[in-house]
């Protein structure tokens, strides 16, 4: 037993250190230098949830992460090379330069690009669970939002629609308790996204958004209903932002109680004392996961500042399937 | 027999349904009851629940489902009840469907239906013609057939095209249109206009219902000896330039009408084309006959002005051939 969760623990550890290695490298780095063209969105103090949700899930589900949720890009296997080049605006990112920071996807890995009215996510991955419902398949659509989503009509639509049709779909929210400068307080009138969950019929729980097994315990509660046929299921995870709602927003209008509350409960910082205390990693072992993932990251931005822009004669293509 | 417009619609969806598997409808009403106009009348009985989607009050997740559905290989045909509704699905079909493709790579094979425009006494929410607001969106397909022929052979053109079409059904022709279609297994190209009268005095060019607005124009003015060309476009986005500028080349002389309103209309954008690529070959203004900048009135007095005539356009054509 202890040897099974030692080893889920390590896989969470690397994919949570690997996802704050690189959004550290673009924000406080890349960014600084004027080397990422755009917006910098990243989920500093919620890798936990990203990580503890996308490894239960089976290749052929269909991921809808969001802004957020970098991991699940990394645990389906997107180099971290291409996330960095994608920021960078070059040829070598998922869109190629078209669209910039977590706006990508990749078919061929089933995750689909979220747009920037994130809530639209929610009735195409309903759409993604009925077209699995549809061909009978075992498989399940995932999709991540933030509280701030529920808040939209096609949130209710997508929840309503998912609910109706008993699509095999796991709704997971990161509550990370404010959307831009709106803390949860003024962006709905109940106190958790969980209470919406009983209006549609669709059960809803709440977990510590900050600890990863127990993350990953829920979702395998999620998915299990939502493998079984009895419709979707809607995780809450209690998070908190450890940054501004990008990386041009200092934030100030967050209370440095919070903060600092939260900062206690980094979600990596509290995987690696468990993994000590319950002997499932020695500090020297984790300190060679965090010197690889170094290493790895150093090669990745080496790789993405290689990649060149695109042409400009490029673009007119791909608007349509004919040119 | 003749086949109606609508039947014409309703005889592709069918076809093509029989043909591929994974072609499926989704909207509301459609199923048991058959469709608020009777479109998918029998389809229920014929292709069960599971490829006739009957689905809540809900555009947004009617079009985000179609998307979500699409990206897993089906071929999503949903239907608005009106055209009017499809504004509750806009950032679904604006900013996820047309944007997929080239953001992502990722083809959006869905159809929209659309039962648009007036003449039927429906008032400001169930007469509008919105196609401009898609026209104006790069990754769209917009098409608006005119004929019997044409619904039949869009519809299936557009269940098969790769990127996202919105076919806009005129609500005044469903039964009041009607020709011998031919047998077998045809379509109509998206993106290609037709001369549906060939002239040498005047171009009217027209889409839609105005097909024969302009075409019983043209009758009475023949009869006057003027000899009016008539061209239907068919498709709006992508616009087939070269049919029209020909045209142009040969009459020198143009009349734009729509039953959309002035301001922002396909006209503005076709006179912009014409000067650009023609102009030299202009021997007047170029005319607009189109529906005044107001919504759509209820009260059959009010509906008449609003709605161009066959009168109106032969009054601008008279005054075009005088110039």
């Amino acid at each position: 037993m202890s040897a099974t969760e030692a080893e889920l623990a390590r896989k969470c550890l690397y994919y949570m250190a690997l996802m704050r290695e690189i959004e550290d490298r673009v924000e406080r780095k890349l960014y600084r230098q004027g080397k990422i063209v755009g917006g910098v969105y990243v989920g500093r103090g919620q890798e936990a949830i990203s990580v503890g949700a996308a490894l239960l899930a089976e290749p052929e589900d269909v991921l809808f992460p969001s802004h957020r949720d970098m991991a699940a890009f990394l645990i389906r296997g997107v180099p971290p090379g291409r996330i960095l080049a994608q920021y960078m605006g070059r040829e070598g990112g998922l869109t190629r330069g078209r669209d910039g920071n977590m706006h990508m996807g990749d078919l061929k890995l089933h995750i689909v690009a979220f747009i920037s009215a994130l809530a639209a996510t929610v009735p195409v991955a309903a759409g993604a669970a009925l077209a699995l419902q549809y061909k009978g398949s075992a498989n399940v659509a995932m999709c991540w939002f933030g509280e701030g989503s529920t808040s939209l009509g096609h949130w209710h639509e997508g929840m309503n629609f998912a609910s109706v049709k008993k699509l095999p779909v796991a709704w997971i929210c990161n509550n990370n308790q404010y959307a831009y400068s709106t803390p949860v307080s003024a962006q709905m009138a109940c106190a958790n996204v969980a209470d919406r969950g009983p209006s549609y019929n669709i059960p809803a729980e709440i977990v510590d958004g900050n600890d990863v097994l127990a993350v990953h315990e829920a979702t395998r509660r999620a998915l299990a209903h939502v493998r079984s046929g009895a419709g979707p299921y809607l995780l809450e995870c209690k998070t908190f932002r450890m940054t501004g709602h990008s990386a041009h927003d200092a934030a100030q209008y967050v209370p440095q109680e919070l903060r600092d509350e939260w900062g206690r409960l980094d979600p990596i910082e509290r995987l690696e004392t468990r993994m000590l205390a319950e002997g499932w990693a020695a500090r020297d072992e984790i300190d060679a996961v965090r010197a690889q993932i170094q290493r790895e990251v150093d090669e990745a931005v080496a790789w993405a500042e290689a990649s060149p822009f695109p042409d400009a004669a490029s673009l007119l293509d791909g608007v349509y399937e004919d040119g | 027999m003749p086949t109606t417009y609508l039947e014409a619609i309703r005889e592709g969806l069918w076809e093509e349904m029989e043909r591929d598997p994974d072609v499926f409808l989704l909207g509301e009403d459609i199923g048991v009851y058959g469709g608020a106009f009777k479109v998918t009348a029998g389809f229920h009985e014929r292709f069960g629940e599971r490829r006739v989607v009957d689905t809540p009050i809900s555009e947004a997740a009617i079009v985000g489902a179609a998307i979500g559905a699409s990206f897993l290989g089906l071929r999503p045909v949903a239907e608005m009840q009106f055209a009017d509704f499809i504004s509750c699905a806009f950032d679904q079909i604006v900013n996820f469907a047309a944007k997929c493709r080239y953001r992502w790579g990722a083809p959006v094979p869905i159809v929209v239906r659309a039962p648009s425009g007036g003449g039927v006494h429906g008032g400001p929410f169930h007469s509008q013609n919105p196609e401009m607001w898609f026209v104006r969106t790069p990754g769209l397909k917009v098409v608006a057939p005119a004929t019997a022929y044409d619904a039949k052979g869009l519809i299936k053109a557009a269940i098969r095209d790769n990127d996202p079409v919105i076919f806009f059904e005129h609500k005044a022709l469903y039964r009041r249109v009607k020709e011998e279609l031919p047998p077998g297994d045809w379509t109509v190209p998206i993106g290609r206009a037709r001369v549906a009268r060939a002239g040498s005095d005047l171009s009217i060019i027209t889409y839609g219902a105005m097909l024969w607005t302009a075409l019983e124009a043209a009758e009475t003015l023949a009869g006057e000896g003027v000899s009016a060309e008539v061209v239907d476009l068919r498709t709006l986005l992508p616009l087939d330039r070269e049919t029209v500028c020909a045209s142009v080349k040969k009459t020198s002389k143009v009349l734009l009408l729509h039953e959309d309103t002035r301001t922002g209309g396909m006209a503005g954008e076709l006179a912009a084309t014409i000067s650009e690529s023609v102009f030299e070959h202009l021997d007047a203004p170029i005319v607009r006959v189109t529906a005044p900048d107001t919504p759509v009135p209820y009260s059959p007095p009010l509906e008449e002005a609003f709605l161009p005539n066959a009168q109106k356009v032969i009054e601008k054509a008279r005054w075009l051939v005088r110039y």
